[in-house]
């Protein structure tokens, strides 16, 4: 249940992908597109990303996150395009029998995401524009 | 031998287009491909760092570069 779209994201439907019998917890996180970076107002954020290998290694965090934690359904959404403020990038919903491994492999899912998937951001302010961390 | 590079965003930006054509010498590695690239859009060296994948994997730099592969330049990434 992976997933990269240019369409708003549904979260409950999200949320409601990973209900299982067998868990007792669903964690989820929502990431949502703030008005600043430091002391610069942000005006929008325009996301682009690779696919197909996007979807791949959203699929293996999914992967990873069932070999580490005994995850019942994992769902990761992604969002493209032209976001305003407010407006939901990511979903990650993970279902386990008890609370904190569902927290734990959530958590794990986002660092990771941040990390190896090939989505990029970029920061429209005011009078200006930056690809988040492209330079060091 | 003849290969298409897909760029993404500020990689996409420096070099002005998705879609590029490349002739490069055969049996180059994906290090000397870098080094080809950063050579023609010498921008890219500021980039905190510039990955290549090929067939939408990630590759180490001794990979050798086939024809018909998929290659495509990841500067760092930030989704979330």
């Amino acid at each position: 249940m992976i997933k990269i779209t240019d369409q708003p994201i549904n979260i409950t439907e999200v949320i409601e992908l990973v209900n299982a019998s067998g868990a007792g917890a669903i964690d989820v996180f929502i990431g949502t597109v703030r008005n600043k970076t430091q002391e610069k107002q942000v005006t929008r954020l325009e996301f682009e990303a690779y696919d197909g290998m996007a979807v791949k290694e959203m699929q293996k965090i999914a992967e990873s996150a069932k070999s580490k934690w005994p995850v019942q359904k994992i769902a990761i959404y992604h969002r493209k395009g032209v976001l305003e403020i407010g407006e939901v990038a990511v979903v990650i919903a993970v279902s386990t029998p008890h609370r904190k491994d569902a927290f734990e492999a959530c958590q794990f899912a986002i660092d990771t995401l941040k990390q190896t998937v090939p989505i990029w951001k970029k920061e429209v302010f005011e009078g200006g524009e930056e690809w988040v961390s492209a330079h060091p | 031998m003849e290969v298409n590079i897909l760029a993404f965003g500020i990689a996409r930006e420096i070099m002005g287009k998705q879609n590029l054509v490349l002739e490069i010498p055969n049996q180059s590695t994906v290090k000397e491909l870098l080094e080809i690239i950063e050579m023609q859009f010498p921008k890219l060296k500021d980039l905190a760092s510039m990955t290549i994948a090929i067939n939408e994997e990630y590759v180490k730099e001794e990979r050798e570069i086939k024809a018909m592969d998929e290659i495509a330049i990841i500067p760092p990434v930030s989704g979330g």
